[in-house]
């Protein structure tokens, strides 16, 4: 009864968010006052109702409902409570319910969130949004319906996939989700905009909150995927260029282009066109991620279930959205002026070059990744492309984005001096050329790529801190009066340079070894000692264990010992490497058990990954910039206290 | 420098970076396709010899055979119709193991021992690998077709 009370609930919001949509778009262009007021009441419905329909299945989850046939595929009478309740969202059709969650979430922030904005842009927006919801919601009703019931109901569940039965599962795809639906925020603003006609700057100053939002939940997204592939899968790499990475990688490329394009658009009126093509597409790419994802056409703990009907689903749900948005864009692109002109050497010039690079980079990854998909597709054949491969282009093409990082903020609007930025920049290189040069030599093998990783992350934190500096001075302020947009872009580049500092040092140092060993024997790595003991068994509440105990030491006193595990789950006999880790935010001594061998030996991973925590922090960092970026009191002042503040800055000018 | 002047030399610069990045990430990706043959494909000769591919296929029950030094193992990977014995050092993939799906990346040597540098590791233990699948499908209508 829960789980058809769940399932009339969504088909209710259907009913809702079409009705918003039409009704409010409708609205909007006659200029009915009672529809458009429908806008906001109606997206607050939406999202009740689908947090009712989410937690009606959560319920089924916690109650053990095995009739449910969602439940009984991803649950299991033995699966801890904790775990249960991620499963909502650990298949296919829980995750498309998180996904409407999300969806309808960020609609609902935005009728909260948009007092100071225009009743006719808001109704726009919602309206947008409320048609994206349906197209959702019609996906999840006709194809895959969460509450279907089993008949008869098994007595018992045939568990979560247990990679996934882990604390980085139970953040990972809302975070990601929270990015990737974030994004249809700013191309319903970018909609509404063409929509209206109206694409100057006050429309980029409106979206630009909430475009830095989705980024930087897609930032941590990736960063936690990325920490729970290291952890979990047991192979102790990073990243793997794997093709569901990489459609969570795509739309954050074209997002990050997004966000500095829209500064551009805000501040100097300019790149117009682009800016709107880039909203278009960072949510278009969005969709072809979960597309891709979602429909099993790639091989990975992603892809649920291989029904064909969802993949043409979300691939027409694609072409419409893509279609009528670029259809929109070629009938009112032509009427948008040009905005302010700026010369060769400018802040618009950088901020453009940093797009052209992130777009190509993207492109290339979009290549790289669907390429194997279209030979498959017209049966040319069977290829995969190979890491390699995205690293040789990547590399290339993010060398100058990141020079250019510390030149962008010191540069002026419109017109920049070479003279100043030399003024401003002399300290980051000298600085930068004597750290990439020497720290190769402290830290011991001196290599091209590592000085110039080096170089680079440190041209830009020097950039950063002495940028803060000189305006602290300049202004006579402290830290805190300073504006949060500002500090919030310094942070996030400051990220940025952290986490190339990690990858450098990671790829540099890094000493992987796979190795027998026996009771008593003894393996180094990266000036540590590690005994391996014995290996144990152990019981958990629905796996049994082996777990290893090997003593880290270093130059003969012992440290800590470190349990890595080798499970297996009962309910589905998949075995599972838990690796054992000791971090001290430098190194991280990894170790993972292989498979036991004959004389109690066991074949164990060792790995010594050098500053690898830095690439996560460094994703923190640049996440905590967006956040300081939009609690910026610039994006929430009414339209009468800009009117003024504006009069203001005129006065002071 | 005139406007009309700089503008040229923007876009120039701009067509100029666009193509050096072209050509740098075809030439890259050229080199980096790595293609899948199947068991029989591989012992028809359709495979390359010194170039990096994949093979998929079973791994044949009771082939599994672990070396002396306790880290390389041989086993074999059958469609069914013809087999390929490989070879590999490291630790293998936590759902390996006779009788289910593997795809196996590496060089084939002369003497047909097909080297891999990496086997791959499926994520569930009831999902096929489509590349395995397409492999003993293609063996299977071989076998249909070869019927007199």
């Amino acid at each position: 009864m829960i789980a058809e009370l769940g399932h009339f609930s969504l088909i209710l919001t259907l009913f809702v968010a079409l009705a918003q949509g039409c009704l409010a778009l409708a609205g909007a262009a006659r200029d009915n006052a009672v529809w458009i007021a429908f806008a906001r009441p109606a997206a607050r419905a939406q999202f009740l109702l689908i947090i009712f329909s989410f937690a009606t299945l959560g319920w089924s989850f916690i109650v053990k409902d095995f009739s449910v046939a969602y439940v009984a595929q991803n649950s299991n009478s033995q699966l801890p409570l904790l775990y249960r309740i991620a499963a909502v969202w650990g298949g296919h059709e829980g995750s498309l319910l998180l996904w409407l969650l999300m969806q309808t979430g960020w609609a609902y922030a935005v009728s909260v969130f948009s007092k100071q904005l225009p009743d006719v842009m808001v109704a726009r927006v919602l309206g947008v949004l409320g048609l994206v919801t349906a197209g959702f919601l019609l996906f999840v009703l006709l194809t895959s319906n969460p509450f279907e019931r089993l008949v008869p109901a098994p007595i018992e569940g045939m568990d979560l996939n247990p990679l996934l039965q882990d604390i980085g599962l139970i953040f990972h795809p809302p975070l990601l989700y929270m990015g990737y639906v974030g994004f249809s925020v700013a191309f319903a603003f970018a909609i509404a905009a063409l929509l209206a006609g109206q694409l100057d700057s006050t429309w980029a100053r409106w979206s630009r909150p909430w475009a830095t939002a989705a980024w930087l939940f897609l930032t941590l997204g990736i960063a936690l995927g990325s920490w729970w592939a290291y952890y979990e899968l047991g192979w102790g790499g990073w990243w793997f260029w794997d093709p569901v990475e990489n459609s969570s990688f795509i739309p954050w490329l074209v997002g990050t282009a997004l966000i500095h394009s829209l500064a551009v658009t805000e501040k100097r009126a300019s790149f117009k066109n682009w800016t709107v093509l880039l909203a278009i597409s960072t949510f278009s790419l969005s969709l072809l991620g979960a597309f891709l994802v979602r429909s099993g056409v790639l091989t990975s703990v992603h892809a649920f279930a291989t029904d064909p009907r969802r993949g043409v689903f979300i691939l027409m749900l694609f072409a419409v959205v893509v279609g009528s948005s670029l259809f929109l864009f070629a009938l009112r692109a032509p009427k948008v002026g040009m905005g302010g002109r700026f010369e060769l050497i400018s802040r618009e010039s950088l901020l453009l070059v940093n797009n052209v690079l992130l777009a190509v980079a993207a492109g290339a990854v979009i290549l790289g990744t669907l390429y194997p998909l279209f030979i498959d597709a017209l049966g040319l054949g069977k290829l995969s492309v190979g890491p390699p491969y995205f690293n040789a282009v990547f590399i290339p093409l993010m060398v100058p984005a990141l020079l250019l990082m510390a030149v962008g903020p010191v540069a002026n609007w419109k017109s920049a001096k070479i003279s100043a930025l030399m003024k401003h920049l002399h300290v980051p290189a000298v600085v930068a050329l004597v750290v990439g040069v020497g720290a190769p030599f402290l830290l011991g093998r001196w290599s091209a790529l590592v000085a110039l990783g080096l170089a680079l992350a440190t041209w830009i934190a020097t950039a950063v801190v002495k940028g803060i500096v000189d305006r602290m001075r300049a202004t006579r302020t402290g830290l805190r009066a300073q504006p949060r947009s500002w500090l919030g872009m310094h942070l996030a580049h400051l990220g940025i340079a952290v986490f190339v500092a990690g990858v450098t040092l990671v790829m540099g140092y890094e000493t992987e070894q796979d190795v027998r060993m026996t009771p008593g024997s003894t393996v180094s790595t990266g000036g540590y000692d590690l005994k391996f003991l014995g290996v144990n068994k152990a019981q958990g509440p629905n796996y049994v264990a082996d777990i290893g105990d090997i003593e880290l030491s270093r130059d003969g006193r012992v440290l800590r010992l470190l349990h890595p595990e080798k499970r297996s789950y009962i309910s589905s006999e998949m075995p599972m490497t838990e690796a054992a880790i000791d971090a001290n935010g430098l190194r991280h001594v990894y170790v993972a058990l292989g498979e036991p061998l004959a004389d109690s030996a066991w074949s164990v991973r060792v790995y010594y990954k050098p500053f690898v925590d830095w690439i996560w922090i460094g994703c923190i960092l640049m996440a905590l910039g967006g956040l300081l970026a939009i609690s910026d009191r610039r994006y929430r002042l009414k339209r009468r206290e800009r009117k003024a503040a504006l009069v203001a800055a005129g006065a002071t000018a | 420098m005139k406007n009309r002047h700089k503008r040229l030399a923007l876009i120039a610069g701009g067509l100029a970076a666009f193509g050096i990045a072209t050509a740098l990430v075809l030439n890259a990706f050229q080199s980096n396709l790595v293609f899948f043959f199947t068991p029989t494909q591989v012992s028809a000769g359709e495979a390359p010899q010194e170039r990096t591919f994949r093979v998929g296929g079973m791994v044949q029950t009771g082939s599994v055979q672990r070396q002396s030094d306790g880290l390389t193992v041989k086993f074999v990977v059958t469609d069914t119709a013809k087999m390929i014995p490989v070879s590999y050092t490291g630790i293998l993939p936590d759902l390996f193991s006779e009788g289910k799906g593997v795809v196996a990346q590496g060089k084939l040597g002369a003497d047909g021992l097909f080297r891999a540098e990496e086997v791959l590791a499926k994520h569930d233990e009831n999902y096929m690998p489509p590349e395995v699948q397409h492999a003993l499908d293609e063996a299977a209508k071989n076998t249909i077709t070869a019927r007199p």
